[in-house]
């Protein structure tokens, strides 16, 4: 599964890095809590969240997460896609809720990460 | 309040500073972003890369949190990385409390930011090798973390 892929089955806007959409992954890890992501989200991991904060940003990159996904069309200020973008990170809203996001992604086949094996 | 490994204090070294101020939540990601720059430039692995940017994320999120003013020092040797932070604050006044998953002392408003869920201490001894939290209470803390680096974590 790609970013391509998980953007049609979320009906999801691209804020940007339309240019790597064709990156794959592997895992998702939805949460709102930072310290969570990091602990357990692994590499190739596209985190889903409802935080739009910087922190979201930072912790992406840090864990070279695939992508970024808003749910409930949540959508961050300007400097902070700006950010995502300079730091080669894709951001996608989706009009789904969170639980419903995570449903069809794992219904589609994506896993999710596990404790101690990232 | 100073524990800089003297052994590492005597080899060549690169050691990177930074200044963190009471509520800057900014510093952390920041501070984080920059040293994995480097280590990533040293050519370490990717996984004691993030290692030690997560050690790093997390102990400057708790002097921004909760002390009034601190310096981050990250100090690298081919052996080892050591993250030190020292602050000047509240103090922690349980360390064994609070390397406890789920304790937290943490306002709201940082909760509303993705933090202090009582996940940072742990996440932090999670990532080290060795961890040495050093505190009074009203006066402030000391964090050191170490990472040490085998063979097989650098690239060439």
């Amino acid at each position: 599964m790609n970013l391509r892929d998980i953007q049609r089955i979320l009906k999801a806007e691209v804020l940007c890095g339309e240019q790597w959409l064709s990156r794959e992954v592997k895992t998702g890890f939805g949460c709102d809590l930072m310290s969570e992501m990091l602990a357990f989200a692994g590499s190739h991991t596209l985190l889903i969240t409802s935080l739009t904060n910087e922190h979201v940003i930072h912790t992406a990159e840090i864990m070279d997460a695939v992508g970024v996904v808003y749910v409930s069309g949540k959508q961050p200020a300007k400097e902070i896609i700006e950010k995502a973008n300079h730091n080669n990170i894709p951001l996608l809203s989706t009009p789904f809720l969170m639980f419903e996001c995570c449903g069809l992604l794992f219904t589609s086949g994506l896993k999710g990460c596990k404790r101690g094996n990232p | 309040m100073n524990h800089l490994n003297e052994e590492a204090e005597s080899k060549p070294q690169l050691k990177l500073e930074f200044e963190i101020k009471e509520r800057d939540f900014s510093v952390a990601g920041e501070a984080a972003s920059k040293v994995k720059k480097t280590l990533q430039q040293l050519g370490l692995m990717p996984e004691a890369v993030r290692n030690i940017a997560i050690i790093i994320y997390e102990a400057v999120m708790n002097v921004v949190i909760h002390a009034t003013h601190g310096q981050l020092k990250v100090i690298i040797i081919p052996e080892q990385v050591t993250v030190l932070t020292e602050d000047e604050g509240i103090g922690i006044s349980n360390v064994e409390l609070a390397m406890k998953e789920g304790y937290s002392t943490a306002p709201l408003e940082i909760r509303e930011m993705g933090f202090g869920a009582g996940m940072g201490l742990p996440n932090i001894k999670q990532c080290s090798h060795k961890l040495n939290v050093k505190s009074q209470v009203g006066v402030g803390t000391v964090l050191e973390a170490i990472v040490y680096l085998s063979s097989k974590d650098r690239k060439s």
